[in-house]
């Protein structure tokens, strides 16, 4: 048989079929249908012209209201009631209401609702987040949702793939947030446009879950479809018991055919600062320069998990943060939250003078919680730094791994963990 | 399905914002959408496209926001094709979802030139320029694509799917 890429084993075999090829259009069925507070509104209405009185699966959808919520306004507070009545009126198994939900590629690993093999789509560009566990998992339009939460199935071309073989260690301080921004700068942001990455190599088998999430949750900012790791004794290890599906492991075969393949030695990675207005513009830390900050933020679908929270404790514990800057850290969700209180996170942030929030999306998109003023500049461990993404079009975004966020809140200016003697 | 019409030529990476300006975008009329398809890179666009048009371009058309009021726009122009050497990840599925044909080719758009008559069998991914004589392959869409296209996009595919099978 023809050998496959991961991405194409998957594919096929929810396709039911043998083999599939790049380009090729398919008709695959979908394990998970995924809509936030911003987008199930628009969907819902186009759920609304098929004519259906039921969804094709209530135990296969999740609504999660993270982007707006806790309400900001009036506006937001109708859409998320609109989605709530939706999930009422279709008995939606995994609706997260406000004080049990999370943002929502944080919230659907760590709650066991996505798995290796899967087929996902997502009302939401960050959908992609979910490779990290060997799912295929990508971002659609909210016509297509619709159309699998009535149907289950979804049209899709089959990309082709990329591959990534990573070698070496990483050093100290230096994360999943760092390979994928150093990745993102060097092929730039239409570098995988309509493809699917595959990261492999020795490397991955040192990089824990949080990290692979991050990693896979930014492909979409080089334009790939998706950004799958292959399933590992990580993979298992965070499944086991958490997990609340049967899945499937698939492998690429050694003969698989990729667009390009690139080998990166990860030890020579340093942390990575991606400067406005693009993710692809990353420095390493060493050539950044005298920057003042005047506002850090961590957290996001990006890195607002466990381990991201850790590393921001480790640097900010017995610190102060700056009086120049404000700190604002948002755990990714409710576990997380109460975890960081159990563990002494929350007691380290508030005492060095930092926010600690409920979970949501917030300040990520220039929701709320932490608005740019004009001119203000932010370093922040989200994924777009795009103009006016968190504020003021003349404010400017700087991203980077939660212990930069971190050293740099301390400083007030951009600085990794080492200039604290870290 | 044969679709025959002028050719109207446009470069590489038209984004959504040349297709139909934010500033538009405070409707979802599609008929109002129309009289700005391509406003700021085509002023007379509008005003002398005809149904049955077809328009060919370079690489990466329809890039930018996912917004699905681009196509939209295309679509209720009377444009009735969209051939280009490629197409931007989200305008694709959105034009194909609303009912917009387009097919990849890049010989064939580079062949087109404004004024040409164009001739696209989309069962068999054939295009043929009666101007210049040429025939290109684009690779054909599989049945259910074309069944999408012909019920007008995903929504009235679904239906009728959805009322067929249950
Ligand atoms: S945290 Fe930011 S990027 Fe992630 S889902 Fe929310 S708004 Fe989107």
């Amino acid at each position: 048989m023809k050998a496959m890429t991961i991405a194409e084993k998957i594919l096929a075999s929810h396709a039911g079929r043998d083999t599939v090829k790049p380009g090729e259009l398919i008709d695959v069925s979908v394990d998970l249908v995924l809509a936030n507070d911003i987008t199930a509104p628009l969907a819902i209405r186009e759920f609304g012209k098929l004519g259906v009185d039921r969804v094709f699966d209530c135990e296969r959808i999740v609504l999660v209201p993270d982007h707006f919520t806790p309400n900001k306004d009036i506006q937001s507070a109708e859409q998320a009631k609109l989605v709530r009545e939706f999930a009422r009126r279709y008995g939606i198994r995994w609706y997260f209401e406000v004080g049990r939900m999370g943002i929502e590629h944080a919230l659907l690993p760590e709650q066991g609702l996505v798995g290796p093999g899967d087929v996902v789509v997502g009302a939401d560009s960050h959908t992609c987040t979910y490779g990290a566990l060997g799912a295929f998992a990508t971002g659609m339009g909210s016509t297509d949702i619709a159309v699998a939460m009535a149907t289950g199935r979804i049209w899709m071309k089959v990309p082709e793939s990329l591959r990534f073989e990573l070698s070496g260690q990483l050093q100290p301080w230096v994360s999943g947030k760092d390979l994928i921004l150093y990745i993102i700068g060097m092929i730039g942001v239409e570098g995988a446009r309509y493809e699917a990455i595959e990261f492999i190599g020795d490397a991955v088998a040192c990089l824990g879950m949080d990290s692979r999430l991050t990693v896979s949750n930014m492909a979409i900012e080089a334009g790939a479809k998706a950004g799958i790791f292959g399933v590992d004794d990580v993979t298992r290890t965070y499944i086991n018991g958490r997990l609340k599906r049967t899945h499937r492991e698939f492998t690429s075969d050694a003969g698989a055919t990729y667009r390009a393949s690139y080998q990166i030695d990860v030890s020579t990675i340093e942390p990575q600062v991606a400067f406005p207005h693009l993710p692809s513009n990353a420095k390493p830390i060493s050539q950044v320069g005298e920057v003042p900050i005047d506002q850090v933020v961590i957290g996001s679908c990006t890195n607002g998990r466990w381990d991201d929270l850790v590393e921001a404790a480790n640097v900010l514990r017995g610190r102060t943060v700056s009086p120049n800057l404000r700190c604002i850290i948002i755990p990714g969700t409710q576990d997380i939250h109460l975890r960081a209180m159990r563990e002494g996170l929350a007691e380290v942030f508030v005492e060095a003078g930092a926010v600690f929030s409920t979970p949501t999306c917030g300040p990520c998109l220039g929701g709320h919680m932490g608005i740019l003023a004009a001119g203000e500049r932010c370093v922040s461990t989200t994924n777009r730094n795009f103009v006016g993404r968190m504020g003021h079009t003349t404010s400017k975004v700087y991203l980077a791994n939660p212990a930069v966020a971190a050293a740099t809140a301390v400083l007030g200016r951009i600085a990794g963990p080492r200039e604290l003697g870290l | 399905m044969t679709i025959s019409g002028k050719g109207w030529k446009y470069g590489d990476n038209v984004d959504t914002d040349a297709i139909i300006p934010a500033r538009y975008l405070n409707t979802s009329d599609e008929t109002e959408l129309a009289k700005h398809c391509m406003e700021d890179i085509d002023a007379g666009f509008a005003r002398a496209v005809k149904p049955g048009d077809i328009i060919a371009a370079g690489n990466n058309f329809g890039c930018g926001s996912s917004r699905e009021h681009a196509p939209l726009a295309i679509k209720a122009s009377g444009v009735a094709c969209v051939v280009a050497a490629s197409f931007a990840r989200i305008f694709y599925r959105n034009a194909l979802n609303i009912g917009l044909p387009i097919l990849e080719c890049p010989e064939a758009a580079a062949d087109a030139l404004a004024g040409h008559t164009l001739e696209v069998d989309l069962a068999a991914g054939m295009i043929r320029n009666l101007s210049t004589g040429n025939s290109y392959h684009a690779a054909p869409y599989p049945p259910f694509m074309l069944e999408l296209i012909e019920a007008g996009g995903l929504v009235p595919y679904t239906r009728q799917q959805l009322a067929e099978h249950g």
